[in-house]
């Protein structure tokens, strides 16, 4: 595999890790609280949902021009990605509070408890409906990048490669602990998985915008260590700017809600 | 708010999130160096720059507010 190719299964990899994470949170809140058939039942919709999605939505690309893609592709990424990044940023300098994932399994299992326990035809559909959501919205993210690297010569098929073992290493980890995984470092990717589409975003932006890159693919990488250089900057520049004393303080809630 | 209204402001809020300026910003950078490939000046450092601009003018902004 190429310099491209690899650089291109760790982003879909590491985002959909993120966002397998947040969604399996919210599967196992629900589960734990209200019995697992009906949450269950609603993931697993919602993930075939998704895959519906990326296999109507790929093919699709196939029929537009290679440079027009590739404009539009990189664009794309580049204001998705640059929005990961500008969070990652604030998160790591302090001046935005840190997903909690043990906090927000907390406050859904709470909601969980707390709401009707209503059973129709079998099915528990706070649950379920809960459960389908938040696998739905929190896929959707990982749809939109398999797609949007779809657009490049075998990109559907490695994107949806990193997406795949992403999902099997985190339903298996979820599968083992029965827990939040609090432990997986969710910033850190976070801000990964931002450096990686803005570094795609400009790479392909710019191509598609007709520039040619020195040293073609390989130019990824530069591009990619000085978006990181200009972050760790970004971060050091920031720490040293005082934090508004409400920030920290907010709720997990509202965190989540700005995530 | 109608159904497609929702369905829009889904989209501007997955897609834009929550400063707008970066979006209009990456959209005048490319038209720029699609401008500049033009003339013949070679300008793949026009991007990198952009996107340090536009970061560091978003995060000034985030931490004003």
């Amino acid at each position: 595999m190429g310099t491209s190719a690899w650089l291109l299964v760790s982003a879909a990899f590491l985002a959909s890790a993120v966002e397998m994470v947040e969604a399996l949170t919210i599967v196992l809140a629900v589960g734990v609280t209200r019995g697992w058939r009906s949450p269950l039942i609603g993931a697993a919709l919602a993930t075939g949902a998704l895959a519906v999605v990326i296999l109507a939505l790929g093919p699709a690309l196939t029929i537009i021009p290679i440079d027009v893609l590739r404009l539009v592709v990189g664009t794309l990424l580049l204001v998705f990605g640059m929005q990961w990044l500008r969070k990652a940023i604030l998160r790591a300098s302090g001046h935005k509070s840190l997903h909690d994932e043990d906090a927000i399994f907390a406050r859904e299992a709470d909601a969980a408890k707390r709401a009707s326990h209503e059973v129709r035809a079998g099915m528990d559909w706070y649950a379920f409906t809960l459960a389908f959501k938040g696998v739905f919205l929190e896929g959707l993210e990982v749809a939109f990048i398999v797609v949007a690297f779809g657009g490049t010569p075998g990109g559907m098929s490695l994107a949806a490669l990193g997406a795949a073992l992403a999902l099997v290493l985190v339903v298996l980890a979820g599968l083992v602990v029965h827990r939040p995984l609090s432990r997986v470092p969710e910033n850190t990717l976070k801000f990964a998985v931002g450096a990686m589409l803005t570094t795609f975003g400009i790479f392909w932006g710019s191509e598609g915008a007709g520039v040619e890159w020195p040293g073609q693919e390989l130019a990824l990488l530069g591009v990619l260590a000085y978006v990181l250089g200009v972050s760790f900057v970004a971060i050091a520049a920031m720490r040293r700017v005082r934090v508004p004393a409400a920030a920290p303080a907010r709720s997990a809630a509202q965190a989540e809600s700005e995530s | 708010m109608s159904v497609i209204a929702r369905f829009f402001a889904f989209w501007y809020d997955f897609i834009v999130g929550d400063d707008w300026t970066v979006a209009v910003g990456v959209l005048l950078a490319l038209a720029v160096t699609a401008w500049l490939v033009g003339t013949g000046i070679a300008v793949w450092w026009v991007m990198p720059l952009a996107v340090t601009l536009l970061l560091a003018l978003s995060l000034a902004r985030a931490v004003r507010r």
